[in-house]
C-alpha cells in the first residue's frame, strides 16, 4: 500500500473528528440545542475519509443529507459547521441552510443536499467545468444505495461516461434507504454492477476499511485526471444510528447492528496503527483528547455566536436583489 | 437598423457573448449540428465547435443539473430544453437546486446560468408540447424570469441573461421564432425589470408579454376604430417586475386588462392583478380583467386549439367590457 505514516495519522484524525463531532451533535440534538433534522454519519467515517484523502483543496465534492462526514473530510471547519447546526450567523450558511445544506466553495464543497440523488447531476456539472477549463480537478460525488434508484443516477452516470468527465461516483451502501432495506429497494446486491450499463469501471470495496476506500478512489481519481472518465465505487458500510436522530430503527435487528459494531472502522484503524507502530497508545489518547477539545471549542463557538439578524433572511436569494421584508 | 427573426435575435445574443467570453457554452438536446429543434442554434456548432455547443442525451434532469454544477464551478452555461413542457422532468434541478443553492449556502456561491425554454401553443403540438408555465417559475424565489416578444428584446435580454450572476429562466415563444422585426445595428443589454410601452394610449392599459403583444397590437387597432385608445405594456421581464411602468400607465388610463397564454387558473396574470389590487386599487375605475387560455390542456385539432388559446378578439372583448 502506497501510503505514508503521516497520511495514516491524518486519516485517523479525520475519522476521529467525524465521530466526535457527530457524537456531540447527537447529544446536542437530544438536548434541543440543534433544531430540525440531523442525519449522522457515525459508522461510515472510513468512506469520506478514504475518498477525500485523495483530493486536493480545489477538487470538488457533492454530498448528501448525511453530509457532515464528507464536509469534515474535505477540510470543513468544525466551528462554522457546529454554528450552522445551531442556526447561528457564524455558521457556514449564516444559519440559512442548517445540517443538510452545508457548503464551502473555497474548499470545493458543493453542498450537502436535502434531495436524494440531486448531487449526481451537480457533480456532472462540476466535472464538465473541470474538463472544459482543463484544470485537472476532479469531483467526487457521494451518495447512498437508495439514491441509485433515482433517475438522476442514470442520467448522470450516462452523461459522465459519454463525455468522459472527471467524476468519481462513490456509493455509500449502508443497506437502507431510510427504513427500506436494500433487498427490498433494488434487486441487486452490489450497486457496482450498474457500472456495466455505462461502460465504466465499477468496483465494490469494504467501506469500513479506510485503506481499501483510499486505494480504490485513488485509482479512480488518477483515471479521471488522465481524462479517462468516471468510475463507480461502492463502499459497503453501515450507519450505527437511525436514518435521522429520533428514528427508532424498528426495521433492523439488534443482532445486525451488533455485527456491524464489531466492524467499526475506528477501532479497526487504531488496531492497524498500534500493530504497525505508527502511534503509541499514549499518542492515540492524546489525539483523542485533542479532537475532543476541537469539538468542545466548536460547540463553544456555536453557543456564543449570535442568531442571524432578521434582515439577513431577505439577502442571498439573488446576488443583486434584496427581497422585501415585513413589519411586525 | 436591420430585420431579424426572433430566433436570430436569441442566436445572435448567445453567439455574441460566446465570442466575447470563453466561459459561456450551450448545451441541450440537438443543439449541435442539428441546430436545435427550432433552428435557434443553427450554425453555432460550426462556429464554436463540439466543446462549446454540446448535444446532450435526452436527459432533462442532467441538462439543468450540469448547468447548476458548472455554473457553481466557474462557467456561464446556457442550457436548452426542447420544450418548456419537459421542465417537469428537470424541475428538481431548477427549483430545489438552482434557485435555492445560493440562499441555502448563505450567499457563498453564485449560479450564472441561463435555462432556455421554448413555450406556448399555436403549432398543433398538443398538450405536452404547447404549455405556458410562467407562473410555475415566477413563483420560485431565486429565479429570474424573462419572456421577450421581438427580436431586439430577445437579443438584448439574452445578453443580460448571460451576464447575470443568478439563474435566469429565458422563455421563448415558438410561434414568434420566425417573426421578423427591426433590430438596432448594435444591440445593448436590456436591463431586467424594465417593461417597454409598445404602444402609447390613454383609455385602457393592456399588460402582456410574449406572443400576446402581437395579439394586443391587433386588438388595439380594432379598438381604435371604436374610439378606444389602448396602451400596451410589454413586461419583457416577469421577475424582476417593473411595477413602476405598470402604475404609471394606470395613472393615465385607470383601466387594465392582463393578457397571457397560460391556462387562466393560477396564471401569472393573477399575480399582477393582485399587486394592482393591493397597491393601486384606488387608481382603478373598473374591475381588473384577465385574458388567458381556457382551463384545459392545449388540444391538438386546429379549431380546438384556436378555441382554447386566447386571441386578439378575446382581448377586444375584455377591453370593451370595461366601457
Amino acid at each position: 500500500m502506497n501510503i505514508t505514516n503521516e497520511q495514516i495519522k491524518n486519516m485517523y484524525e479525520t475519522m476521529l473528528k467525524i465521530r466526535k463531532f457527530e457524537s456531540r451533535a447527537k447529544d446536542l440534538f437530544a438536548e434541543g440545542k440543534i433544531p430540525g433534522f440531523v442525519h449522522l454519519y457515525i459508522g461510515e467515517e472510513a468512506v469520506a475519509t478514504g475518498a477525500c484523502a485523495n483530493l486536493n483543496n480545489d477538487d470538488y465534492i457533492t454530498s448528501t443529507h448525511r453530509g457532515h462526514g464528507h464536509i469534515i473530510a474535505k477540510g470543513g471547519n468544525l466551528d462554522n459547521m457546529m454554528a450552522e447546526l445551531f442556526g447561528k450567523e457564524t455558521g457556514y450558511c449564516k444559519g440559512k441552510g442548517g445540517s443538510m445544506h452545508i457548503a464551502d466553495a473555497t474548499k470545493g464543497i458543493l453542498g450537502a443536499n436535502g434531495i436524494v440523488g440531486a448531487g449526481h447531476n451537480i457533480a456532472v456539472g462540476a466535472g464538465l467545468a473541470a474538463q472544459y477549463k482543463k484544470t485537472g480537478q476532479v469531483c467526487v460525488c457521494f451518495f447512498g444505495d437508495a439514491s441509485t434508484n433515482q433517475s438522476t443516477f442514470h442520467e448522470a452516470l450516462n452523461l459522465a461516461s459519454v463525455w468522459k468527465l472527471p467524476v468519481v461516483f462513490v456509493c455509500e451502501n449502508n443497506g437502507y434507504g431510510i427504513s427500506v432495506s436494500q433487498e427490498r429497494h433494488q434487486a441487486i446486491t452490489d450497486v457496482s454492477v450498474r457500472a456495466t450499463a455505462y461502460n465504466i469501471p465499477g468496483i465494490t470495496v469494504d467501506g469500513n476499511d479506510v485503506f481499501a476506500v483510499y486505494e480504490a478512489v485513488g485509482e479512480a481519481v488518477a483515471r479521471a485526471r488522465k481524462g479517462q472518465g468516471p468510475t463507480l465505487i461502492e463502499c459497503k458500510t453501515y450507519r450505527h444510528r437511525g436514518h435521522f436522530e429520533g428514528d427508532m430503527t424498528v426495521y433492523r435487528t439488534k443482532e445486525e447492528l451488533e455485527a456491524w459494531l464489531k466492524k467499526d472502522p475506528i477501532p479497526r484503524i487504531e488496531k492497524y496503527i498500534l500493530e504497525n507502530n505508527i502511534m503509541t497508545e499514549e499518542e492515540i489518547k492524546e489525539e483523542n483528547a485533542k479532537v475532543e477539545n476541537m469539538v468542545k471549542e466548536a460547540e463553544k463557538f456555536a453557543d456564543e455566536s449570535n442568531v442571524p439578524t432578521l434582515e439577513s433572511a431577505l439577502e442571498d436569494v439573488y446576488t443583486d436583489i434584496v427581497e422585501e421584508g415585513r413589519v411586525r | 437598423m436591420k430585420k431579424m427573426t426572433y430566433a436570430e435575435g436569441i442566436r445572435e445574443g448567445m453567439s455574441q457573448r460566446m465570442r466575447e467570453n470563453s466561459d459561456v457554452l450551450l448545451f441541450g438536446e440537438d443543439v449541435g449540428k442539428f441546430g436545435g429543434c427550432f433552428g435557434v442554434s443553427a450554425g453555432m456548432w460550426e462556429e464554436f465547435g463540439d466543446m462549446r455547443v454540446r448535444d446532450t442525451p435526452i436527459s432533462e434532469g442532467v441538462i439543468i443539473g450540469a448547468a447548476v454544477g458548472s455554473a457553481a464551478c466557474g462557467l456561464r452555461p446556457i442550457a436548452e430544453l426542447m420544450f418548456v413542457d419537459f421542465l417537469t422532468v428537470g424541475m428538481d434541478q431548477l427549483v430545489n437546486q438552482a434557485a435555492k443553492m445560493r440562499y441555502m449556502f448563505g450567499g457563498k456561491i453564485a449560479l450564472p446560468m441561463v435555462v432556455r425554454l421554448p413555450a406556448g401553443g399555436g403549432i398543433s403540438a398538443a398538450a405536452q408540447h404547447s404549455q405556458s408555465l410562467e407562473s410555475w417559475v415566477t413563483h420560485v424565489p431565486g429565479l429570474k424570469v424573462v419572456y421577450p416578444s421581438n427580436a431586439q428584446d430577445a437579443y438584448g435580454l439574452m445578453l443580460t441573461a448571460i451576464d447575470d450572476d443568478n439563474p435566469v429562466v429565458f422563455l421563448e415563444n415558438k410561434v414568434l421564432y420566425s417573426v421578423k422585426s427591426e433590430v438596432e445595428d448594435k444591440v445593448e443589454p436590456i436591463p431586467f425589470g424594465k417593461a417597454s410601452v409598445t404602444k402609447e394610449g390613454t383609455d385602457v392599459t393592456i399588460i402582456t408579454y410574449g406572443r400576446q403583444v402581437l395579439d394586443s397590437l391587433k386588438a388595439a387597432e380594432a379598438l381604435a376604430k371604436d374610439g378606444i385608445n389602448a396602451e400596451i405594456v410589454d413586461l419583457r421581464s416577469l421577475f424582476p417586475l417593473d411595477k413602476e411602468t405598470i402604475f404609471k400607465s394606470l395613472e393615465k388610463t385607470h383601466k387594465v386588462v392582463l393578457v397571457n397564454e397560460e391556462a387562466k387558473r393560477g396564471a401569472f396574470t393573477g399575480e399582477i392583478a393582485s399587486i394592482i389590487a393591493e397597491e393601486y386599487f384606488y387608481e382603478l375605475d373598473a374591475p381588473i380583467k384577465r385574458v388567458g387560455a381556457l382551463n384545459t390542456p392545449v388540444p391538438f385539432a386546429l379549431n380546438l386549439e384556436n378555441y382554447v388559446l386566447p386571441n386578439n378578439q378575446d382581448i377586444v372583448a375584455a377591453v370593451k367590457s370595461l366601457f
